[in-house]
């Protein structure tokens, strides 16, 4: 049998394809997301890597912002959910998740059975998303992808302590402008994003493991970054932007297992 | 309308006709030359009614602009006065409402976005009155309506309870604020004060509060009759009119009406009742109907909320010392210590069987927001219930993604099932 889960994001498209609810068949990532063209990528290109279409999935669940706007889909659950079971699944020992995405940072309290005993999401604010590093990428000039190499170069990490996206940028510009390396600001770019997200973790209770997933996990200097602030060793998911398609795609096979069985 | 046509309205009708029947008689006050007070939602309207004074109530005003889409307009007229949009929005909408009034009386002309505007037409008025036991921006607030339309303003002072039961000195010194207010007001209406009449008032609001706390008593009860959003609409006349029979009248048939439903088995929604929340915070006016769809389309019915329970101001309408009066009108759970609110808000959720809290952080209503984080802890360690919180405004839109709203609630009905799950294993 096989499921399908979707996480359609602010910032990208995630599919991921399991066998019998074990066994992935195919993963693929988008970057675009909800109201793009990404859904529909997405789609396409998981056909194109699993040799499957979307007929031959017994059930398919969608997360994410744009989970609503997928006419395929079997039903819809929150990040927040998916996020936990994909973590849970890779990493049975996971009990607090960080998870940073486009426009999200969210600390997530797992029990020992991987079931949610609670969760904390940012604001109203950007402070410490996704979409904070990147506005950060273009006011340096330096590509997200290259963001982790300047980190680990820096010497001396400077200090960005305003919380809102727009005041951080005029620091930075105000950085750049005084002469400081890249990659000091960078750092502190990264403290300052691993600042927000680990008091929301702190306010869950650390618990060992501690998983970081989403976009912004694919991002070594962030990792480290939260490493230091709590002061303890920290797992990256293997794919950090597919955990949500993968938690996806398990509960699509829960739920086709229990349809099945009512019926 | 005759007596025989209201007696055949159904709780809903009534209470759309009462609240224009409000609105017509503050209007026709105005034009003959009587006295109309603007007044904060918890402060007594005993002594103004005694007094035949019209009353407005500019929460509940502001209120039904954010339902009818039409906040925006007067949170720009606030905005270019220079209020920041870190103040209260309902504060705001009304100073803007109120400065569109203003021009309106001054030049002859209605400005353009009052004439469009989908708020109900009140008059400008001729006193306020205000109380501090729900906030402290309402004195602010209402000191600056009484500035720029240079009218008296009447402040009935409530000392915050840290601790509970209220002292017997705070209520003499409330008791104290009421008869001063009666003097203030022997003053502005050049008459002396009408004591009998303010006897029946206190009776009559006494009866609109009985029926007012039976309708809360429904939503114990498994399916729920009663849909506990709907008591965010019918809170307009506990608030506008509870010292009149409108509200009696109109919570006794809508109490009626539910008992009917209990009785006949049906639930307050068409489809199944899969859980129920807890609602802290004021509503999200302008969302009102996304934050209740989005609950209801993953089958939670909201069952209690501490809001509504506001006007629970039951008192002994024959205690001429007042002090009871007081007691009502200073015990209000955000007047009072964290424990308190703790364990009214428990309250709540013990007698609606709830299995989990929605708490908005209502960017306009810090008092009831600032103590959100320590009160789901507390409530949390008590009874283990998940809990979710998110960022919205009472009626500036521009303060609610509705999104980020989906995300937070349907996780927390995920959490509510699971747990049920649990349980069933």
């Amino acid at each position: 049998m096989y499921t399908m889960g979707i996480d359609v994001g602010s910032s990208s498209s995630k599919a991921v394809i399991l066998r019998d609810g074990s066994e992935v068949v195919a993963e693929a990532v988008v970057q675009a997301g909800t109201g793009s063209s990404g859904p529909g990528r997405v789609l396409e290109e998981i056909a194109a890597r699993s040799g499957l279409k979307v007929q031959d999935m017994a059930f398919i669940l969608a997360t994410g912002y744009g989970r609503s706007n997928l006419p395929m889909a079997d039903k819809q659950m929150s990040e927040i959910t998916c996020h936990a079971k994909g973590v849970f699944f890779e990493e049975p020992t996971a009990r607090t998740i960080i998870d940073i995405g486009g426009q999200d940072v969210k600390a997530i309290a797992l029990t020992d059975q991987g079931t949610i005993r609670q969760f904390y999401m940012n604001d109203k604010c950007a402070a410490g998303t996704g979409r904070f590093l990147e506005v950060m990428s273009r006011v340096l000039e330096v590509g997200l992808d290259e963001m982790a190499g300047y980190h680990f170069r820096s010497q001396h990490p400077a200090s960005v302590s305003s919380t809102c996206t727009v005041f951080a940028e005029s620091e930075v510009i105000s950085l750049l402008s005084q002469g400081m390396a890249k990659e000091d600001i960078i750092a502190g770019v990264h403290f300052s994003v691993a600042a927000k997200a680990c008091a929301l973790a702190q306010r869950v209770g650390v618990r060992e493991s501690v998983v970081l997933t989403g976009g912004v996990g694919q991002n070594s200097g962030v990792a480290d970054a939260i490493q230091k602030e709590l002061g303890q060793q920290i797992l990256v998911a293997r794919d950090p932007q597919l955990t949500g398609a993968l938690g996806a795609a398990l509960l699509a096979y829960e739920e086709q297992i229990r349809k099945e069985k009512s019926a | 309308m005759s007596v025989k046509q209201l007696s055949q309205m159904s709780a809903k009708e009534l209470l759309a006709y009462y609240q224009a029947k409000l609105d017509e008689e503050a209007r026709q006050a105005k034009a003959n030359g009587k006295l109309v007070c603007w007044s904060a939602s918890v402060a007594p309207p005993e002594l103004c009614v005694a007094m035949d004074i019209a009353m407005v109530y500019p929460e509940t005003h502001a209120a039904g602009i954010g339902a009818r889409k039409g906040a925006l307009d007067m949170l720009e007229v606030a905005d270019r006065l220079g209020y920041n949009v870190d103040c209260c929005s309902y504060g705001r909408v009304n100073i803007g409402y109120m400065e569109l009034l203003k021009e309106e009386a001054m030049t002859g002309k209605t400005p353009e976005v009052l004439a469009n505007s989908p708020a109900a037409r009140v008059p400008l008025p001729d006193l306020v009155i205000t109380c501090n036991n729900i906030c402290n921006t309402l004195l602010k607030w209402y000191e600056n309506l009484a500035a720029e339309l240079d009218i008296p303003c009447i402040i009935i002072d409530v000392p915050f309870n840290h601790t509970m039961p209220v002292s017997e000195e705070s209520k003499a010194y409330i008791a104290d604020q009421f008869r001063n207010a009666i003097s203030q007001l022997e003053v502005i209406c050049g008459r002396p004060f009408d004591y009998e009449k303010f006897h029946a008032v206190r009776q009559q609001t006494q009866r609109s509060i009985a029926q007012w706390n039976r309708i809360a008593t429904m939503s114990q009860y498994k399916p729920s009759p009663l849909n506990g959003f709907d008591l965010f609409n019918y809170m307009a006349l506990v608030v506008c009119a509870r010292s009149r029979d409108y509200a009696e009248i109109t919570f006794r048939k809508f109490a009626d009406e539910l008992e009917e439903k209990y009785k006949k088995g049906e639930s307050a929604f068409k489809g199944a009742e899969k859980n129920r929340v807890a609602w802290e915070g004021i509503a999200v006016w302008p969302y009102l109907g996304h934050t209740f769809k989005t609950l209801k389309n993953q089958g939670s019915i909201m069952t209690g909320s501490a809001y509504p329970n506001i006007w629970d101001l039951t008192y002994d309408a024959e205690d001429e010392t007042l002090h009871s009066m007081a007691e009502a009108y200073t015990r209000t759970y955000i007047n009072t210590c964290l424990d308190n609110k703790v364990k009214v808000l428990r309250g709540i959720m013990d007698r609606g069987k709830c299995d989990g809290v929605v708490y908005h952080l209502n960017r306009s209503c810090k008092l009831m927001s600032f103590l959100n984080v320590e009160t789901a802890e507390l409530i949390q360690q008590a009874n283990g219930l998940p809990y979710v919180s998110f960022d919205g405004d009472q009626t500036d839109p521009r303060n609610f993604a509705p999104a980020q709203y989906d995300t937070r609630v349907e996780a927390l009905g995920e959490m509510m099932d699971q747990a049920a799950q649990t349980a069933g294993e």
